[in-house]
């Protein structure tokens, strides 16, 4: 201890080494951190908000990120201080036998305390902010969530589709979500948190009413937004994935409209009736990448066979189990079970965001889900799914209902 | 330093042989099975977990089908919290605490025995299931209502919660009998306030043991009558309540991330002082810092459950207690730098994992402070952030603490030192290893990857993350193969350890390497908080503890009822699986009879008066 000045001088020598390059580390990780938060090249970020509710947790987190590098460069700077301090070294005195120090205990309690209240308060806050619908005039939208995939109904506009939820943008939304089966959560991290998909009790009190848990946020911006089942439920939680398509207004109105207009080749040529819409596809947004996706099954689709797709409606409609669980707007399946197909030529994917919607894909899916998604309750052509036999279709049969699927646009 | 006495022509020397492990009730030999049969699940779990990285390596990789991706992460998650993390924390308590304390034994020796068998068969029962296609593959939290008959089929689950309700039953029997130790069998004069902090450490989580794993017991009773007899606990559609569940597991679940933590930093609270040279810097502060935390701990369950819907009342509450539960935990860093700090500090391997801890394991506490807060929280709530955070938490924080007692005691048990330089490629690759493995996680995570999902696929960002992560976890996994070896090796032919390798202060170095079958051949008397640390005091100790015993110390007759009543209980549990009553109401004829037998067996020799 008498020699503590020379010491201190000596050692800090070596001590700047170890700081500067603390320091240096510290600064990359945080340069790192909110370089690549912007980049379009994480789709699913968790550090790029694209609502009012993503944004005030992103601000929050971004709060706590610098409170907590703090802390941490100051415990990393101390005890890298004293291990190269208070090595041991020869001739080393025995050390003073210090018992505590009452005025540091009082200081690194009640620190530590204001930190975290800095970082409670607004954390209460933002809380109370999130957790209550924006305004009366909110798009409500019904999302259930099944294994593994998600349904989407709109109530006001009664539409419902599956797996790419089309949103307004700078209109507030509320979501209503429940669960048909097991627990999931629903997460599309760039338009916010997540929140428990809970299975609804279904027996409670005589004047109870269901509860549902809510999600409350208004998209500014267009564009293909991912997202996927946050919840461990089940075998192919990991596929149970979901895309929401945020359109301007104009757009949004007219996809609900086209909803409500079965596809020309839905239904055989002599119920069609007045069914005569222009095909029109939905405008290309600014989100570069994905929002040419939307537009990419339109664009690829080769002119589809009208002896083909007649061959599929028939098998789709009359001659298989299909319409026991699945419906098509304009058509006789009215199945509730599985996803809603009305337009499925116009789906960006097939098996809840798994593979692009193409020919050969849809080929794989309906000859065999299971291969692509264990668990799946789909039957496949010589496998059961669920409760359902093996549909048993041939080939050319499962040719034709793709190319009927594909042609729902 | 240390009085070495030649082995005394030690009339109770100890058995050996086979039969003498199965019947012992030596707390020091049970800490030594505890101690191997948790290395052995930690590197089966730990092979799992090279497995699941190696699924993980690339996008859309078919390594692993989903349903063994999803029992391996399952079983990985399951055995290193009940098969390793903590029955090692158990593993020390039984070597250290009665040797700290001045004790001969714990209060229940054969109940002692008991824990170790009832733990013992449990895990393998458990990881048996892997033998009969069945491993449990709903995760570790085994989330109601996915893990009903309806969306479970099959023994899978069965295996899971009649093997962790065995397990259980261990735990809990372990924390009773580690309270009555160490309230009733001090050494005269060791007050509380002078017990070295392991031993406060093991009696904090001792109570979270008795309190906290009952809860959970009865939350897979409910969930075993659900699967087995059909009830409807968590059934949604006949008025059950998923919800319920969860509540339930975190009511344990946070007090159980305590019973984890607080041994590991028991041990370092121990070993920073010994390898400074210095008293522990502000002691009753880290002991109430201690006691404040066990506590807390059990006011902050539903910050698991944040994305649940609990609505902004109950999150709010939950946000301010885990946040307040920071602050006693910061305090314990502050004091172990203060301690450090005008210190003389000995970089052994078990001090280098002291520091390492501090350094390691403030990241995982400061990353719980971000999903702490609930808004946060709903975008880092199951995603790979939070398995970054855990990790650091449970391997830069456990482990590494355990690691640490590991070097520590080691001497002491054996006899021998472990390996030095074997010990420093050890905590080199662990640091190494772990931070490779787990820092990526956090990016992973923040750019939107859930966990316990098998494949992920291109274009999120996520392959660079993931392929730091699964070279981290084949360094990691080699140091646990450093460690094992060396263990093994230093057991064979390490160097001879004197009675107090490191000048540590407290009782236990007062007594031969490896200690007498009776601990204290005289029981000494404790006049300060560090015994060996005042000249006087520790000529008074060694006095006595080093002499030869004034009289025959009575020791409890070995029995070889633990392990066969550990097995009818592991076998009437199992039978459970079976749902037909009367073969469940047989299975129970073992356990009553081994219950009644062991009732009657005497405990000491005949004629001894104790």
């Amino acid at each position: 201890m008498q020699n503590l000045s020379y010491e201190t001088e000596r050692d800090s020598e070596g001590g700047r080494g170890v700081f500067s390059r603390l320091v240096g580390a510290l600064l990359l990780l945080a340069t790192a951190l909110f370089l690549t938060a912007c980049e379009e090249s994480y789709p699913q970020s968790t550090i790029s908000p694209h609502t009012d509710f993503a944004e005030i947790i992103h601000g929050l987190y971004v709060n706590i990120f610098w409170w907590t590098m703090f802390v941490l460069g100051v415990v990393w700077i101390l005890l890298a201080w004293v291990v190269v301090r208070y090595r041991e070294r020869e001739g080393d005195e025995h050390p003073r036998q210090i018992r505590g120090h009452m005025g540091l205990e009082i200081g690194w309690t009640t620190g530590p305390a204001l930190i975290v209240l800095a970082i409670a308060i607004p954390s209460i806050q933002a809380v109370f902010a999130t957790q209550r619908p924006i305004s009366d005039d909110a798009l409500l939208v019904e999302v259930t969530g099944h294994q593994f995939w998600w349904e989407f109904h709109y109530p006001e506009e009664g539409v419902t589709t599956a797996n790419e939820l089309y949103l307004p943008a700078d209109r507030s939304v509320s979501l209503r979500l429940g669960s048909a089966d097991v627990i999931h959560s629903f997460w599309v991290p760039k338009l916010g948190g997540k929140r428990d998909v809970n299975p609804v009790v279904a027996v409670r009190e005589p004047d109870g009413e269901p509860e549902y848990n809510w999600l409350y946020f208004t998209p500014f911006e267009t564009g293909v937004f991912l997202g996927q089942c946050a919840e461990f439920c089940g075998d192919s939680h990991a596929l149970m994935r979901m895309r929401v398509v945020v359109q301007e207004e104009d757009e949004f109105e007219d996809w609900i409209e086209r909803w409500h207009v079965p596809s020309p080749t839905a239904a055989p040529p002599e119920a069609e009736g007045e069914a005569e819409e222009e095909d029109e596809v939905p405008e290309t947004g600014p989100a570069a990448d994905l929002d040419q996706e939307v537009d990419a099954g339109a664009a690829e689709a080769p002119a589809p066979d009208p002896e083909q797709v007649s061959l599929g409606r028939d098998i789709f409609l009359h001659q298989s189990t299909c319409v026991a669980c699945h419906a098509i707007q304009g058509t006789t399946a009215q199945g509730r079970i599985g996803p809603d197909l009305t337009r499925f030529g116009e789906r960006m994917t097939v098996g809840a965001g798994l593979l692009d919607n193409d020919r050969e894909n849809l080929v794989r899916w309906i000859s065999d889900p299971e291969s692509i998604k264990p668990g799946v309750l789909m039957p496949g052509v010589d496998r059961p799914g669920g409760n359902w036999p093996p549909t048993n279709l041939t080939e050319e049969q499962v040719e034709a209902v793709a190319a009927y699927l594909l042609s729902l646009r | 330093m240390s009085v070495q006495i030649e082995n005394d022509p030690d009339t109770h020397a100890e058995e050996t042989g086979i039969w003498s492990w199965i019947t012992t009730v030596d707390h020091k030999r049970i800490a030594l099975m505890y101690f191997a049969t948790s290395l052995i699940f930690f590197l089966i779990a730990g092979a799992q977990a090279i497995l699941i990285r190696i699924q993980l390596f690339r996008p859309a990789n078919d390594f692993l089908s989903a349903e063994v991706y999803n029992e391996f992460f399952t079983m990985h998650g399951t055995s290193m919290i009940f098969l390793v993390a903590m029955p090692m924390a158990v593993a020390f308590f039984n070597f250290v605490v009665p040797l700290q304390i001045g004790a001969r034994d714990v209060a229940f020796p054969r109940l002692n025995a008991l824990s170790y068998w009832i733990y013992l068969l449990g895990g393998l029962y458990l990881t048996s299931s892997f033998f009969f296609g069945a491993a449990p593959d709903r995760a570790w939290t085994g989330y109601a209502n996915l893990t009903l008959p309806q969306f479970s089929p099959g023994l899978n689950m069965d295996f899971w919660l009649i093997g962790l309700s065995i397990v259980g039953i261990s735990s809990i029997m372990g924390g009773v009998n580690f309270i009555t130790t160490i309230i009733n069998m001090r050494a005269p004069g060791m007050k509380l306030m002078r017990m070295p902090l392991f031993t406060w450490m093991t009696l904090v989580t001792s109570f979270l043991l008795v309190t906290a794993v009952p809860i959970i017991s009865v939350a897979l009773i409910f969930l075993g009558f659900d699967r087995i007899f059909g009830a409807a606990f968590f059934d949604p559609a006949r008025g059950g309540d998923p919800v319920f569940w969860q509540h339930l597991f975190w009511l344990f679940g946070h007090p159980e991330v305590y019973i984890l933590i607080l041994p590991a930093f028991g041990a370092i609270s121990d070993i920073i002082p010994t390898f400074s040279k210095k008293p522990l810097f502000g002691y009753p502060i880290v002991v109430y810092a201690g006691i404040l935390i066990g506590f807390i701990g059990w006011g902050v369950w539903s910050h698991h459950m944040f994305t649940v819907g609990l609505g902004p009342f109950a999150d709010s509450f939950f946000i301010a207690a885990t946040m307040i539960i920071a602050i006693p935990t910061g305090v314990k860093i502050f004091n172990w730098l203060g301690t450090m700090w005008g210190g003389s500090i000995r970089f052994t391997t078990a001090m280098l994992f002291s520091v390492g801890l501090l350094a390691v394991f403030t990241i995982g506490g400061l990353s719980g402070i971000m999903h702490a807060s609930a808004p946060v929280n709903l975008q880092q709530h199951d995603t790979y952030f939070v398995v970054a955070h855990f990790h650091y938490v449970i391997v830069g924080g456990t482990m590494m603490g355990l690691w640490a007692a590991l070097y520590y005691w080691f001497p002491k048990a054996i006899g021998r030192y472990l390996d030095e330089t074997l010990g420093k490629w050890h905590f080199w690759t662990t640091l190494i290893g772990l931070n490779l493995t787990f820092f990526p996680m956090h990016f992973a995570g923040l750019y939107g990857m859930p966990r316990r999902i098998f494949t992920y696929p291109e274009g999120l960002g996520l392959e660079i993350w993931n392929q730091l992560s699964t070279v981290g976890a084949v360094i990691f996994g080699l140091s646990g193969l450093i460690m094992t070896w060396n263990v093994i090796q230093s057991y064979r032919k390490g160097e001879r350890a004197p009675a107090d390798p490191w000048g540590a202060s407290s009782l236990e170095w007062a007594l031969p390497s490896p200690p007498h079958h009776y601990n204290f051949p005289n029981i000494p008397t404790v006049r300060s908080r560090e015994p060996l640390w005042d000249e006087e005091e520790r000529r008074e100790v060694e006095g006595v503890t080093m002499a030869p015993p004034k009289a025959e110390p009575h020791m409890p007759n070995p029995s070889y009822w633990p392990f066969l009543l550990a097995a009818s209980i592991t076998l009437s549990w199992a039978l459970v699986m079976t749902g037909i009553w009367w073969v469940i109401a047989l299975g129970m004829i073992p356990t009553a009879t081994c219950v009644f037998m062991w009732a009657f067996e005497p405990a000491f020799p005949e004629g001894a008066e104790h």
